[in-house]
This record gives structure tokens, C-alpha cells and sequence, in this order.
């Protein structure tokens, strides 16, 4: 009986040796796991996963504190690829939390009294623009995140969406045409 | 020579892991979606199940002996569990990009019939120091072969026109019953 | 005799090249309006430099090239500048495009020009010409040629002159080898000149005789050397420039990799004829051949306006009243149109009416069987059936394992296939798909960039601030304890004296400021100072010349 005390026991000394050993030598600085979601995230910096910006809810996922599908910008797709990257199950968007179109600002030049509140809030500079000054956006950079809707004092600035034209369409899954002539 | 090698080709082939003594289904259904997952769990496996077999081996033989029997099973738990968490760190220092694919399978390992079984198995065929090794060396790659195969076979079932309630593991499962009757034709190779 | 090469797989549809091969090209007579759009070619679409009202003369630039990848536009007759609009152009989109509508005078009033002296002109000149002339590639990719005109500093061995012509209805190269086979020659020599190009090989497929003896009379006329004019066997796609390179030389070109690095370049032989005809007589590309061919009574060649709207064009053929789509291209390759107002553009070699009796509507695809009878015919030795496999699952990653981008969208698969499996759409769709994933990666990595430098920003102009505060403190602090120590300094000395280190600071600044690189020079390096303003000089000189042509590129 005494034996089987001592066996376990020396057993269990002896693995807990090796592993705090290991647990010093191979000790892992940071979370590699943050860049990964980083780069899964379409990064709009939008805030609406309730974090602010992309990173801070990368790390959020990475430590587990939040869901994956927390991120209406990414789409579906994108939950996919957290999912895959994370090895946990598909999460759908809550109700009412799924994407809209792409869509970019657009500031009604007209109405714009030079106030500089949106260019504080744009997170990714896409508005130039100074005091008393009329702003406008930068088409090409802005993410369409919305966040500088809600400063702007005169409501001079709009969504527009993205439509569909000769340079951004593509091939849709396929349809059937005909190819094959009769000889 | 001739007695390793029939053990190896006993192991992958004839009574495979998996195939054959149905064990490992865990991550066998569980991280076949992708090849590379795949091929990083069986990998991480055999490298597992290898050390496993030779430490539990010299355990049983040197440590409990035949008067402490009944503490194989525990014994066994405990020294898969060290060597998997080792793994686990050795694997998170030196390839994080495995570390990431394997996720949470991982430890998961810790609790995967096929890596207590074949320690056990050794036992109850009573192997030499040898014998074990290799006897969990081929159960390991007899595991990653059918992981891999299944992996590959899954990734195209993704595209395959299924009836609607076959999809998913309904026909990982149909496939996986299809893939043990053919190891079933390997019966006989080695007596 | 040269060994020829084969290519892997390929297949031999019914050429019907007969029917519009009978007459000679015909000239068409001035259309009712001409609908030019500003992008006929890869790259950024050319930006309208006329106004609406504006009487413009042939051969006057209406687009200029935006950015490096572009090419130029002109107007293909004298007329008025009715409409700058988005209209309905070729394209598998079927959406519109912006297009300049010119209404014709009847006057066909051309503008001064000329040709240059090839053998007096500098090669980043005559590229120059031809970006300012609107040649492209005319084999249906629409490159920019003077872009195709530069080797890269890479050794050229071979330039190969594509005449193979292999899809089935086009005769457009036939007819122009058999009719202009000098100029074209004459061009190919000039290509090479471009290149650097050691030999020249013309390919031609072996079901146009009459082509070849022509090519033949003017290559031996012209008494070029190192031209070989080489019958080719018929075999779809061997028209392909990767699939004729490897017939003619060997060589196989990857996808991503540019010929030249290969040591061969191709040029089809409508692209030869234009830029002999641009550089020689000054005559931009206003013109093609196109075969009208298909559901009409009149199959043939004409040589046609670029802007020539679709249905003037199929009427001068006798189009058929069943006619029920116009397909732009080959049977193979086509594109349907979308409607007959289009105009014809420097990709349209070819023009199919089809009726439903011609090309029946393709039966349902069935499941793949697997026969693997896309992968025999594959001319890039791919394996057709995994990657439709993985395209139809969306699984995208498997389709670039599989070389999806080696994929020339031939469509020899799916005319092979048994299950009538539409196997290029699923090829373009996953291409398409992986394309705008890769713009979405870039455009998340520019924004992540900006985010992070904005964040950087804000930080450090936070530290800075803090710093200047506790600067300003500890000064306070500082002359707090000095008023202390010292009470007797009048305030008139301090003022004087702070007054006397600002201008000492104030020197010492201005002569950091001053740059003093130039000063002590050695007489090579004020040389070559010299050399450099000269050249800046020269360089501006041939940008007003090139006028509107080569504004400095808009900054982002």
C-alpha cells in the first residue's frame, strides 16, 4: 500500500519537475494569436464589435472574452475564417448585427461649417481638411465606418454606397450560357 | 527484424488504430476538415505516442511491477498527461504556426483513447522495451495515414452534390464506416 | 526546316472560316454616329479631353492615357462631340462604360500628321508614339503595346508574330496577312528593332495557305533576315500567345512570369500592321478588321471605324431576322453583347450572329463524371475537373494550389465536356472572387497602417505636450528660485539679454539652414550637376511637347 503511495508519488514529483523546468524554458512572450485575428479582421476600425478598433478586439478574442461574431464589416465570411483560425464552431451575427453594402462618407460641401469634430474622429485620416475650412473626404481611404456621422454638429455627412461598375464586378457563381457550336 | 517489421505493418495496416480497433475517433472526425490540421495532429501524435509507449513500458516494467498492477491504468493517465503538456509547450515555443492549427486538439490529446491504449494494448501483449516503441510508432502512423486520408477525402466531400441531411458529419461519419471496411481487406496480410 | 513544339491537350472544333473568307476586306461606308469608349484597353481608362459640342477631326485624340498602364483614344472620323456618357459597352458585365459619341460630317476631314523616321528616332520615342497613337494589342488582350515594346533590360531572343488565328469563324488575321502582308512585316521588323529581338517568328496555322504565301512573298520582297514566316498545325488553342511561344521556340511561360524574362515576346500580326501604320504614316489606331460572320447572308471582312455601332455594322453583312445574340469573338472565347448600339472596339475581331438554330441553347450541366477529358485537352496541363471541383465549393485556396492563374480560359474543357458543364465561368468566378479578396487585403492592410500611424500621432503629440508643460515648469520653477537668489538684476538686464540669445539663435539657425553640399564641389561634380539640369530640361521640353498627354499623375 505504502508502495503504491511512494509510486504515485515519485511519479508525479518527477513529472511536475520536468514540466516546471520546461514551463521556465520554453515561455512564450505575447500572443502571436492577436496578430492572427488582426489580419482575419477587415480592419474599418468601426467600432462595432464595442471595442475601439480592430486590434483591441483581436485581443479580446484571443483571450476569450468576447464572440467571434461581433464583427458585421468582416461578413459572414469573416466569421468563418475566425472560426477555422480559432478551431470553435460557426457563431451567426446576432439579430439585426449583420453587414450592410460597402459604402463610403460623402460630406455635403455645401452645408460643411469647418468644424474639424469629423477629422478627430476618422480613425483612419481619410478626412482633410482645417479649421473654418470645408472638408472632404478621401474617397480611396475611407473604410466607410460611419464613426464620423454622429460628431458632425450640421448632419452634413452620408453613406453613399458602392455601386457596382465596370471596374468592381465580377463573375458570379456560374450561370449557364451556351458555348459549343453545332458542327 | 523481421518480428519489428511485422509489428509495423501490423500497426499501420492491418489492426490500425482507427480503422480497425475503432479508437482516436475524437480527433479523427474532429480535426479531418483540413489536411494541414490533419497532418499537424497526426504528427503531434506520433511523436506523443511514441514517448508514451517507451515510458509507460518502463513503468510498468521497472516502477509497479505485478504486485502494483491495478495502478496501471492511473500511472499511465498521469505520465500521458506530463508528456502531452510538455509537447504542448515544447510545440507553442518552437512552431507557433502548428501550435495555432492544432488549437485546442492538442490537449485534447491527453484524453484520446488511442494514446492510452496503446500503452495498454503493450501491456496486455506483454512487449519488450523494443516492441512497445514501435508498437506505438506504428498505432501513431497508422493514425496520421488515416487522418490524412480522411482529411483529403473531407476537404472534397465540401464540393460533393449531398442530400441535405447527409451533409456535414452525417456523411463524415458514412465515410469514415466505408474507409474501415477497405482497411478490413488488409486482414490476413500478417498472421 | 525549324523543329516545331507541341503543346499538351487542345482541340479541333469546325473553323467555319470558309463562309468569310470568299471576298475581299470591304470598306464601310461612314456609320450614322460613332459610340467610342474611353477604355478599350487594360489598364486605367483614358480621360476625355474634348467637350460636348466640339467639332473634333479623324485621327484627333478625344482620351488621353491616365497613369502608366493606359493608352490613348481618337476620333475615328471628323464630326461633332455629341454625348461624354455612360453607355453600354462590351463586356461580360453587360454594364455600361464612359463612352464618347461622335456624330460624323461626312468630310472625313483628317488631322495634320505624319510618320517619323524610324531608323533617326530614339526607341523611348517611337514607344512614346505608340502610346500616343492607341495601340494595343489587337489579338484580343488589348496590352498596351508600348508597354509590350520594352524588354526590361532582359535579353530577347525571339519575337514571335502571332498569326494563328485558331478560334473557329475569325478570319480578321487571315484576310489582313493575305491583303497587307508588307506592312505587316514591315512592322514585325520594327518590333524587333524595339525589342532588340534576334530572330523573328511568324506562326500561322496551316489551314491558311493563302496567308502563309503572302507572308512568305513579303518577307522574301523585303529580303528580312532572320524571319521565318512557320506553318503551324491546327489545333485549338494554338493561337494562344503562351501555346504558340511553346510551339515555336519551346519555351513554356508560367503564369506571373512575363515572357520577356523568358527571352521571347508575341505580338499578334493586326498589332504588327498598326504600329508599322502609326510610327511609319503617323495614323493612329482608328480602324480594325472585324468578320462579321455567323447568322448573315453576307459573311465577310470589313475594314471598320472603331466606335461603329453594332447594328450598322451586322446590316451591311445581312443579318438574319432569327438572329437572336451578337457574340463579340469567337464561339470559344466570346463575349455575348449586350445590346446592338455598342460600338465596336479595339478588341472586336469578330462578330458572331447567332440564332438559336446555330448555337442551340446548352443543355443542363449534369454532375462531373470525372472523365477526366478536360484534363486530355487542358493546353496548360491543368486538371480542369479539381479545379471546378474546388471553385464550385468556393474553396479558393485549393483552386491557386491547383494553378488556377495558369488558366487561359481557353474553354477547351468545356467543349470536351460530356456533363455540358460551364467549366471557364466557374475558372473566372473563383479568379474574380480571389481578386477582390486580395483588394479587400489591401485596402484592411492600408487602413490598419493608417490607423496605427494616426494612433502613433495622437500619442505622441500627447507626450510632447506633457513635455513642453513640464518644461515649462520646471523653467517657472527655475527662474522662480533664481528671482530668490539673485533680487538685485534689474529687469532691463534680463530682457537685454534674452533679446541677445534669440539672434545668436537665430543666426545659428539660419546658417544650418543654408545647404552646404554645394559649395565646395570638384569641377566633375559641377559637371555632372550640369549634365543632370539638361536632362530635367530635356525631359520637360518633350513633356509640353507630348501636351495634355503627360501631366504629372494626379497626387492621392
Amino acid at each position: 500500500m505504502i508502495s503504491a503511495l511512494w509510486v504515485m508519488i515519485g511519479i508525479s514529483l518527477l513529472l511536475g519537475a520536468v514540466l516546471g523546468y520546461s514551463a521556465i524554458k520554453f515561455k512564450v512572450e505575447g500572443n502571436p494569436l492577436v496578430e492572427k485575428i488582426d489580419a482575419v479582421l477587415p480592419q474599418t476600425q468601426c467600432g462595432q464589435c464595442g471595442y475601439p478598433g480592430c486590434k483591441p478586439y483581436a485581443e479580446a478574442i484571443a483571450k476569450g472574452e468576447i464572440g467571434i461574431n461581433k464583427c458585421p464589416p468582416g461578413g459572414e465570411e469573416g466569421i468563418q475564417k475566425l472560426a477555422d483560425l480559432l478551431g470553435v464552431e460557426f457563431q451567426p451575427f446576432g439579430e439585426g448585427a449583420g453587414p450592410k453594402g460597402k459604402a463610403v462618407a460623402f460630406i455635403d460641401e455645401q452645408t460643411c461649417i469647418g468644424c474639424t469634430l469629423c477629422i478627430q474622429a476618422c480613425p483612419v485620416d481619410a478626412i482633410a481638411g482645417a479649421a473654418k475650412q470645408m472638408h472632404t473626404i478621401i474617397a480611396s481611404e475611407c473604410t466607410g465606418c460611419e464613426l464620423c456621422l454622429p460628431p458632425c454638429p450640421v448632419d452634413c455627412i452620408t453613406m453613399e454606397s458602392i455601386e457596382e461598375n465596370i471596374t468592381n464586378w465580377k463573375w458570379r457563381h456560374p450561370v449557364i450560357i451556351p458555348i459549343k457550336a453545332v458542327a | 527484424m523481421s518480428e519489428y517489421l511485422l509489428i509495423l505493418v501490423g500497426t499501420v495496416f492491418v489492426n490500425n488504430i482507427v480503422m480497425v480497433k475503432i479508437l482516436g475517433l475524437c480527433p479523427f472526425m474532429g480535426v479531418s476538415r483540413k489536411l494541414e490540421t490533419a497532418i499537424g495532429m497526426g504528427a503531434a501524435t506520433t511523436f506523443v505516442l511514441t514517448l508514451g509507449s517507451g515510458a509507460s513500458y518502463l513503468i510498468q516494467h521497472y516502477l509497479l511491477g505485478p504486485e502494483l498492477a491495478y495502478l496501471t491504468t492511473l500511472s499511465f493517465i498521469v505520465v500521458i498527461a506530463g508528456i502531452v503538456q510538455f509537447t504542448e509547450m515544447a510545440i507553442k515555443k518552437t512552431s507557433p504556426d502548428l501550435y495555432q492549427v492544432l488549437g485546442i486538439y492538442l490537449p485534447l490529446i491527453t484524453t484520446n483513447c488511442a494514446v492510452l491504449g496503446i500503452p495498454l494494448l503493450n501491456v496486455q501483449a506483454k512487449h519488450d522495451f523494443m516492441q512497445s516503441l514501435l508498437f506505438g510508432f506504428g498505432g501513431a502512423v497508422g493514425f496520421t495515414l488515416v487522418m490524412v486520408l480522411f482529411a483529403g477525402i473531407r476537404e472534397r466531400l465540401e464540393g460533393a452534390d449531398v442530400p441535405g441531411i447527409f451533409k456535414g458529419t452525417a456523411i463524415a461519419m458514412v465515410t469514415a464506416g466505408l474507409m474501415s471496411l477497405s482497411f478490413m481487406g488488409f486482414s490476413g496480410l500478417v498472421k | 526546316m525549324r523543329t516545331l513544339f507541341a503543346f499538351h491537350g487542345g482541340v479541333h472544333p469546325p473553323t467555319h472560316k470558309e463562309e468569310s473568307t470568299r471576298t475581299p476586306i470591304a470598306q464601310t461606308p461612314l456609320p450614322s454616329k460613332l459610340v467610342i469608349p474611353l477604355s478599350q484597353h487594360v489598364g486605367n481608362r483614358a480621360v476625355p479631353i474634348v467637350q460636348v459640342g466640339e467639332r473634333v477631326l479623324k485621327g484627333q485624340k478625344i482620351g488621353r492615357p491616365e497613369g502608366k498602364l493606359s493608352s490613348a483614344v481618337h476620333a475615328s472620323t471628323s464630326g461633332t462631340v455629341t454625348a461624354i456618357d455612360m453607355q453600354l459597352v462590351a463586356h461580360h458585365s453587360g454594364l455600361p462604360d464612359l463612352c464618347v459619341t461622335i456624330v460624323p460630317d461626312g468630310k472625313d476631314e483628317w488631322i495634320a500628321h505624319r510618320g517619323v523616321d524610324i531608323s533617326q528616332t530614339s526607341h523611348s520615342d517611337l514607344r512614346h508614339l505608340l502610346r500616343k497613337a492607341g495601340v494595343v494589342g489587337l489579338g484580343g488582350a488589348v496590352f498596351p503595346s508600348d508597354l509590350k515594346t520594352d524588354a526590361h533590360h532582359h535579353k530577347i531572343k525571339s519575337l514571335v508574330i502571332n498569326g494563328a488565328e485558331c478560334e473557329p469563324y475569325i478570319t480578321c488575321d487571315d484576310m489582313l496577312m493575305r491583303e497587307r502582308a508588307t506592312d505587316i512585316v514591315r512592322g514585325a521588323n520594327l518590333l524587333r528593332e524595339l525589342l532588340h529581338a534576334e530572330e523573328v517568328l511568324i506562326g500561322i496555322e496551316d489551314n491558311k495557305p493563302e496567308a502563309i504565301a503572302a507572308m512568305h512573298l513579303a518577307v522574301e520582297q523585303d529580303k528580312h533576315d532572320k524571319m521565318e514566316v512557320l506553318s503551324v498545325p491546327t489545333m485549338y488553342p494554338s493561337g494562344g500567345a503562351k501555346q504558340l511561344i511553346r510551339i515555336l521556340t519551346g519555351i513554356e511561360v508560367a503564369a506571373g512570369v512575363r515572357s520577356t524574362e523568358m527571352g521571347v515576346q508575341c505580338f499578334n500580326v493586326a498589332t504588327a500592321y498598326t504600329a508599322w501604320r502609326a510610327l511609319a504614316h503617323g495614323e493612329p489606331l482608328l480602324s480594325r478588321i472585324v468578320t462579321v460572320t455567323g447568322n448573315v447572308t453576307d459573311a465577310q471582312n470589313f475594314d471598320v471605324l472603331i466606335g461603329t455601332p453594332l447594328e450598322e455594322l451586322v446590316a451591311l453583312a445581312g443579318s438574319k431576322p432569327d438572329t437572336d445574340r451578337h457574340i463579340m469573338g469567337g464561339p470559344m472565347m466570346g463575349v455575348d453583347l449586350p445590346a446592338g448600339t455598342i460600338g465596336i472596339t479595339k478588341a472586336t475581331n469578330c462578330i458572331i450572329e447567332s440564332s438559336p438554330k446555330l448555337f442551340p441553347p446548352q443543355p443542363p450541366a449534369l454532375p462531373c463524371i470525372r472523365c477526366t477529358r478536360c484534363a486530355d485537352v487542358c493546353p496548360a496541363e491543368l486538371q480542369p475537373q479539381d479545379l471546378y471541383w474546388f471553385a464550385k465549393s468556393n474553396n479558393f485556396g485549393k483552386t491557386e494550389e491547383f494553378h488556377l492563374f495558369d488558366c487561359i480560359e481557353c474553354g477547351a474543357c468545356a467543349y470536351v465536356c460530356p456533363s455540358n458543364i460551364p467549366l471557364v465561368q466557374y475558372y473566372r468566378y473563383a479568379k474574380s472572387e480571389i481578386h477582390e479578396r486580395e483588394r479587400d487585403k489591401k485596402a484592411a492592410d492600408l487602413a490598419r497602417e493608417r490607423h496605427e500611424y494616426r494612433q502613433l500621432r495622437i500619442e505622441r503629440d500627447k507626450q510632447e505636450k506633457a513635455e513642453k508643460l513640464a518644461q515649462k515648469e520646471r523653467e517657472a520653477a527655475a527662474k522662480a528660485a533664481q528671482a530668490a537668489a539673485t533680487p538685485v538684476a534689474t529687469p532691463d538686464d534680463t530682457q537685454q539679454k534674452l533679446i541677445e540669445e534669440a539672434l545668436a539663435r537665430a543666426k545659428a539657425q539660419a546658417a544650418a539652414a543654408h545647404p552646404q553640399n554645394t559649395e565646395t564641389l570638384t569641377p566633375e561634380q559641377s559637371a555632372e550637376i550640369a549634365a543632370i539640369e539638361a536632362r530635367r530640361a530635356k525631359i520637360r521640353e518633350m513633356a509640353a511637347d507630348a501636351g495634355a498627354d503627360d501631366e504629372p499623375p494626379k497626387s492621392h
